[in-house]
């Protein structure tokens, strides 16, 4: 059985799921591990959730094969797979109540009665809804709906639960809580989760690894940290977290690497290889980069003139124009009172940033 | 000048007003008249009725009479003839819905474009008077009609089957002509059900056909309750459907009016019964009414 408990729990082996002519799942192959709480994160449109409902039975992939804890399902219909699905839209039965809700799940599997009894109440007690176990879903807040929904698609235990963006629906403050909750109650039920979200900040503040999606395509899968700090492209620097892409050419090899970027009338020192000509992009966040009033010592220097400040509460984003007109996003926490005030709007500043805190971007 | 609010609120009452304006002189009148008729006396005049005052040469006289009323009791002819209109529209609610359901289902399932196209064959029909379908019925059911004559060609039966006059004829043209009431609701209720809930319940181990008796059925329930309703009421007092294909022997309530009323020119017979009907009728709709509420709820 070692062997077993080290394989994957999922196991998606170039997976195609065409809508006519578009290709909504182009080739993706994919590994979850047991216990993983996995994010697939895209743009709508990206094919994450064609992903999802092929993994739930709700749709049949036109090509490749997907396993579920080392059994190719495409012959399974969904009432018959190890999985269970938490709907955007809940889709609770409107006329059962919480209870019921809960308990539908284990009554088709014709459990003795008394232990789906004990079974819901435990439920409901995991999401904190045991007063409200006898409402119906018209009666309940979205929050709750939302704990009914989540209570009832970790009721039978599945292997694998899939959570089709499962915050989407509530509103801002009430998310923030969810994610830690919905984290909690994973680590507690030790299920493996497979969340689709279009929020980057809920994939990576939630996830064990993560898989960016774009136009049917998996580009990335890794860590959050792996994900934020190495883009592997132009698209995941781009889709996640705040990035300057500065586009340039490979001037010369050597280490670090020489870009030449007519943009910013620079050549920029970054880590990597790629050959010399190619053309490239250079990514960088806006916290790697600094602000000063004199010269840095960094091997990518800057003037500008600050053109705007946005005031985030923990730090400030500053928009520094340089010569050509191009806009760089700076972002610096903010010290607070007490400390020598930064630079206001007009202000002239050095900017500056390390040859290891860009990101060479070949595609 | 008035003030702004009291303006709109002439409006809006003016506007809310029509359809009761409409509801008093179109049903509650005619419905009064008729009350008063069912309780006064029958007599060889014009019109063929006795007054409710009577004015003598001693003062007033009420001229109110229970003898209407009692005669739908005594004379077992009436308790018959609800009876057996109950039995028809219960017969042709039932078929209606057994048929109804599915095709109400198939359309609500149906692509969207072709939901429409669909909707219109159901709806069809009605551009055509409906006392000319029912005559066509006659032309198919009769011996030598296009059924038994087609059945004859084929061998399958030696002689004509007796399918005119009879309750099958009956039943028959009930559900072929209420048929539509009971699709029309039924569609509506099935075309709102969230698609999601049946991929929920398979998801959570439900096979197909416990699907649907666990969760369309339940929730499509107020539409087989209208729809139910929208055929069963119209079925009991139905006359034109009896006459043309029940024949003689076929005895419904809508009959027996027609013949108090043209036959035996006894008005205040003739509304007995209708008013009898009506409360018949008022019955099962509040029971109805009270169990979608609570269904609501």
């Amino acid at each position: 059985m070692g062997a077993a408990a080290a394989a994957p729990l999922v196991r998606l082996e170039r997976v195609v799921k065409r809508f006519g002519p578009t290709r909504a799942v182009d080739d993706v192959s994919l590994e979850i591990e047991r216990g993983a709480f996995f994010a697939l994160l895209g743009p709508s449109g990206c094919g994450k959730t064609t992903l999802l409902r092929m993994l739930a039975g709700f749709e049949r992939p036109d090509g490749g094969r997907i396993l579920i804890d080392g059994v190719d399902v495409a012959e399974v219909p969904p009432y018959a797979r190890p999985t269970n699905m938490m709907f955007q839209s809940y889709a609770l039965f409107p006329h059962m109540t919480a209870a019921e809700n809960v308990a539908f799940g284990l009554r088709q599997d014709r459990l003795p009665r008394r232990e789906i009894v004990a079974r819901v109440e435990a439920m409901l007690e995991l999401v904190q809804l045991r007063a409200l176990a006898g409402r119906k879903p018209h009666q309940l807040s979205g929050g709750e709906r939302q704990r009914v929904a989540l209570a009832r698609a970790l009721a039978k235990e599945p292997k694998l639960l899939l959570l089709d963006e499962p915050l989407a629906a509530l509103d801002r403050k009430l998310r923030e809580e969810t994610r830690l909750e919905l984290v909690r109650i994973q680590h507690r039920v030790g299920v493996t989760f497979l969340m689709v979200t279009h929020d980057q900040e809920e994939a990576m503040g939630m996830a064990s690894r993560m898989g960016v999606m774009s136009q049917g395509r998996l580009v990335q899968v890794g860590t959050p940290g792996e994900v934020y700090e190495r883009p592997s492209c132009r698209f995941v620097a781009d889709f996640i977290g705040g990035v300057n892409l500065f586009e340039g050419r490979v001037a010369g090899a050597g280490t670090p690497l020489s870009v030449e970027c007519p943009e910013l009338g620079l050549r920029i020192a970054v880590a990597g290889a790629a050959p010399s000509g190619a053309e490239v992009a250079v990514a960088v966040r806006p916290e790697r980069i600094s602000l000063s009033t004199q010269e840095p010592g960094r091997a990518n220097r800057l003037r500008g003139t600050v053109q705007e400040i946005a005031f985030r509460g923990e730090a400030s984003t500053y928009h520094v124009g340089i010569a050509g007109g191009r806009l760089l996003r700076v972002t610096l926490p903010n010290a607070g009172p007490g400390t020598a005030p930064p630079p206001g709007v007009g202000a002239a500043v050095w900017l500056g940033w390390d040859a290891e805190s860009g990101v060479l971007l070949t595609s | 000048m008035s003030a702004p609010g009291t303006g709109r609120g002439w409006g809006r009452r003016g506007l809310i007003g029509i359809p009761y304006l409409w509801l008093l002189l179109f049903t509650l009148l005619p419905l009064a008249i008729v009350l008063k008729i069912s309780f006064v006396e029958s007599r060889l005049a014009v019109p063929p009725y006795g007054p409710l005052l009577e004015t003598g040469e001693d003062g007033f006289r009420l001229g109110a009479t229970l003898e209407s009323y009692a005669r739908l009791f005594s004379d077992s002819l009436y308790i018959r003839a609800y009876m057996s209109s109950i039995r028809y529209a219960l017969a042709a609610t039932l078929i209606s819905l057994l048929l109804g359901y599915p095709m109400a289902y198939a359309i609500a399932r149906a692509p969207k474009a072709w939901r429409i196209a669909l909707l219109m064959l159901v709806i069809l029909p009605f551009w055509t008077s409906f006392l000319l379908r029912v005559y066509a019925w006659i032309g198919l059911l009769k011996g030598n009609g296009l059924v038994n004559n087609a059945l004859i060609a084929l061998g399958v039966v030696g002689e004509p089957l007796p399918l005119l006059n009879n309750s099958f004829s009956v039943v028959l043209g009930l559900v072929y002509g209420y048929l539509p009431f009971m699709v029309l609701p039924l569609y509506a209720t099935l075309e709102r059900l969230d698609p999601a809930l049946l991929e929920a319940a398979a998801d959570l181990g439900c096979r197909p056909w416990r699907a649907f008796l666990e969760v369309t059925l339940p929730l499509s329930l107020p539409g087989v309750i209208a729809g139910s309703l929208l055929v069963f009421i119209p079925a009991i007092g139905e006359f034109v459907i009896p006459e043309l294909l029940g024949g003689p022997g076929t005895l419904m309530v809508g009959k027996v009016l027609w013949d108090e009323f043209f036959n035996n020119h006894d008005w205040p017979a003739a509304s007995a019964v209708a008013v009898a009907m009506l409360l018949l009728l008022a019955l099962p709709m509040a029971t109805m009414r009270r169990f979608l509420r609570e269904e609501a709820r």
